[in-house]
């Protein structure tokens, strides 16, 4: 709870110094707030910054930093006899760590007092069985060496957070004394708040890409840890995939082409599905529709994007396989198999029509009103302005929009597994089973894993590559619709 | 007798447009009052009159532009060779085709500058062949007075024009087409003496074969091209006549005020 305290303690010093600073900078304009070089308010939250930030920056670095320090102190009490052959010192540090909670526990339900929890000797007194009462269950008798580690513990960690506690409260005073300093009526306050605004702005996108670079680099470093144990252009240009889990022998083959076939193959069929379908219904949403029609149809389309892909996977699995089956590929001889790349494709495309529709017709929609009357004007029908000017002037954000589509077909994996199967082959029939780089991922990562072996390493390289091809296509997408504005704006 | 009978005839004969009790209503709002106005054949016809008082919204009504706004409601007769516009019967679209019009914000396509003039012909099957065609955008071009400075880029985007450019890229756009009647809303506010001129030229070059109505806010301008005025003023035409007439010695106290700089 101090921590908390802390914080509320802070603030509340800020939003005095918001008051204050507010007040001090109208008393050096003479109360004339049109000589202040800012609102007034900025002054205020000029202080309140300076007071705030730095100090809730410190003890939250304070925080992550207090730990670290007490664990190696105190892993330095620890004899290095008490480290036998079946302990390790983090096991014993976790003991430590335990008992320290149980004597906090035990203080605070008044079942010790503050210097006995300090004094306790382990010879003395039964201290699993006192720390039993207070319900902390220890699996063994407390050694002496941890119950004094436990004790320095608590009393290191006690001081730190004295320590803490004064040094933020310290730079929050000063902070807020020095922004009290700086206010005067020429103080450019307007300008420090608006940087601070722009700071935090900045820190805002880096976070975003600092997680997409760690993102990359945890991939980059597992793919190495992989290509170390399986020859890349066997995992590039192998064209069979049979990973064998130990125990049942024999070499995996790991060759990724059968798979990306699967993804590349099956996120086809579902765009030619997705594209004209979600296209001409946004174009008919957007030209064709009366008010009323698209008040109700619009909603409806997009009920779609909310239905969970297992449930399509379902829809797959039941109703679009058997079907596909029976009236198609049994009857011209291309198959026996419900699970095919035609299923899972018909069904993802299904799923993928209100991304296009619900982009497509927001893109057309932006087309200006003088582009349709300029074509109209001229004696066109809506048919023809359609296809000649509206589709044209929108056809970057229709890219855009098609190749989010691509992207998210190229990830998604539950319709893959109940859709099309599990079993990674190389054929052009569509009505075979085949499948996907994702459902591989997961099938490597689940069950009993080795994170050594290069079985379970291969799901990280094929995620590294599935991300390039959606990087690829992500560039694509830029180029293209850069490519258009440049001509069209 | 017989020479009262000819003048009469005459008159009936060379009458293009004949709008009756026209009223426009944008929802609740009423924004053109009972007009009547006959325009005529191979005429210039000017429409004046203060910021806000109907002038493009009348001009929209003679190409069944409104029909693209859901809230304007147009009432009353309007005859474009003695047929009614707003008939059932009759197609919007080929309507266009015969009234063209250059709107008030120029609004080229985002299509090359070529295929922007192109637009009207290829869409009506104008040009049997690509010569035919090149000769079209380049007479439009020309009749446009923007000839020389697109010659060079004429597969540049007409989006790239600057506003000027563009404004006569709309009137070629517009003229490629060969309508009988162009309805022109401010076709030179965003032009220097030298493309007015020129284009005031089109207007009068325009007028053998064509009918031609252009809103205007120069004064200057109504009583250089045109040959017919009409003042609008609040929704209502308070005035039309000949363009002398109506400059030199307008019946309504309104009109004059407005000509002579006291009102708008
Ligand atoms: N699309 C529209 N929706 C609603 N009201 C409109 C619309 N267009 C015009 N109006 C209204 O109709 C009236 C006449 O407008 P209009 O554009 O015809 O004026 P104008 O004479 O062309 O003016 P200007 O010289 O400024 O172009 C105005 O009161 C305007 O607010
Ligand atoms: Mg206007």
């Amino acid at each position: 709870m101090p921590v908390l305290w802390l914080v509320i303690a802070v603030l509340l010093l800020a939003a005095a110094g918001y008051v204050a600073g507010r007040q001090r900078a109208l008393t050096s304009a003479g109360n004339d707030p049109r000589d202040l070089h800012s609102l007034p308010s900025y002054y205020g939250s000029h202080v309140f910054i300076k007071t705030a930030v730095p100090a809730l920056i410190a003890m939250m670095l304070w925080l992550l930093v207090q730990p670290l320090v007490i664990e190696s102190r105190i892993s330095n009490v620890i004899p290095d006899t008490a480290i036998s052959a079946d302990t390790t010192r983090s096991l014993v540090m976790a003991d430590v760590r335990r008992v320290a909670e149980g004597l906090n526990l035990a203080v605070n339900q008044g079942a010790m007092s503050a210097e006995d929890a300090a004094r306790v000797r382990a010879d003395t007194t039964d201290v699993r069985e006192r720390l039993g009462e207070v319900g902390i269950a220890l699996g063994s008798d407390v050694e002496p060496y941890v119950l004094q580690a436990a004790q320095s513990y608590r009393a290191l960690s006690a001081a730190m957070s004295t320590w803490m506690t004064l040094f933020v409260a310290a730079l929050a005073i000063a902070g807020c004394a020095i922004g009290l300093m700086r206010t005067r009526k020429d103080f450019r306050a307007r300008n420090v708040v608006e940087a601070a605004i722009l700071a935090l702005l900045m820190l805002a996108s880096t976070i975003a890409i600092l997680t997409t670079l760690g993102i990359i680099l945890s991939m980059l470093f597992e793919t190495r840890n992989f290509f170390q144990q399986y020859p890349w252009h066997d995992f590039f240009f192998g064209l069979t995939w049979s990973p064998s889990f130990s125990g049942r022998g024999g070499a995996s083959q790991l060759g990724i082409v059968p798979l990306l076939w699967g993804t590349l193959y099956i996120s086809f069929i579902a765009l030619l599905v997705a594209v004209p379908i979600g296209l001409f219904a946004a174009i008919y949403m957007s030209e064709y529709a009366s008010p009323k029609a698209r008040a109700v149809a619009k909603p409806l389309i997009e009920i779609l994007a909310g239905i969970p892909t297992i449930v399509y996977g379902l829809f797959a699995l039941i109703t679009v396989g058997p079907l596909l089956r029976d009236y198609f590929a049994q009857p011209m001889g291309l198959g026996e198999s419900a699970s095919s790349v035609m299923t899972a494709g018909i069904v993802m495309g299904i799923m993928l029509i209100p991304f296009v529709s619900s982009l497509s017709d927001d893109i057309i929609n932006a087309v200006p009103q003088a582009m349709r009357d300029g074509s109209l004007g001229l004696g066109a029908t809506q048919s023809e302005t359609i296809k000649q000017v509206i589709v044209p002037a929108a056809l970057p954000g229709i890219v855009g929009a098609i190749l989010l589509a691509a992207s998210r077909a190229i990830g998604e994996t539950m319709i893959v597994v109940l859709g099309a199967g599990a079993a990674a082959k190389l054929d052009l029939n569509p009505f075979e089973a085949m499948t996907t780089v994702t459902v591989k991922i997961v099938s490597q990562l689940t069950g009993d894993t080795d994170f050594a072996s290069a079985e379970t390493l291969v799901a990280f390289a094929l995620g590294l590559t599935l991300f390039v091809i959606t990087l690829g296509l992500n560039v694509l997408a830029l180029y293209i619709v850069r490519k258009y504005r440049e001509q069209y704006e | 007798m017989n020479d009262m009978r000819f003048t009469e005839r005459a008159v009936v004969e060379d009458k293009k447009i004949a709008a009756k009790g026209v009223q426009v209503y944008y929802g609740s709002n009423h924004a053109i009052k009972d007009v009547n106005v006959d325009i005529l054949d191979k005429t210039v016809t000017a429409f004046i009159g203060p910021s806000g008082c109907g002038k493009s919204t009348f001009l929209r009504c003679i190409n069944r532009m409104n029909d693209t706004i859901d809230i304007a409601r147009v009432e009353g007769d309007i005859l474009l060779d003695g047929e009614d516009i707003y008939d059932a019967k009759v197609d919007p679209v080929q309507l266009r085709a015969k009234v063209g019009m250059v709107f008030q914000k120029p609004n080229p396509f985002p299509k090359s500058i070529y295929d922007n003039v192109a637009y009207g012909p290829r869409i009506h099957g104008l040009a049997r062949t690509k010569a035919d065609l090149d000769e079209i955008v380049e007479k439009s071009l020309r009749r446009a007075a923007l000839w020389d400075e697109a010659k060079d880029r004429l597969e540049q985007p007409g989006t790239g024009l600057s506003g000027g450019q563009q404004q006569r890229l709309c009137i070629a756009r517009a003229v490629a087409t060969s309508p009988e009647v162009l309805l022109m809303d401010e076709p030179c506010s965003a032009l220097d003496p030298i493309a007015t001129a020129q284009v005031e030229e089109l207007i009068d070059e325009l007028r053998e074969r064509f009918s031609v109505v252009i809103v205007t806010h120069s004064m200057q301008q109504a009583a250089r091209v045109s040959q017919r005025t009409a003042f609008f003023h609040l929704g209502e035409l308070v005035e039309y006549g000949e363009t002398g007439q109506i400059f030199t010695n307008p019946e309504d106290p309104r009109t004059e005020s407005y000509i002579t700089g006291r009102i708008g």
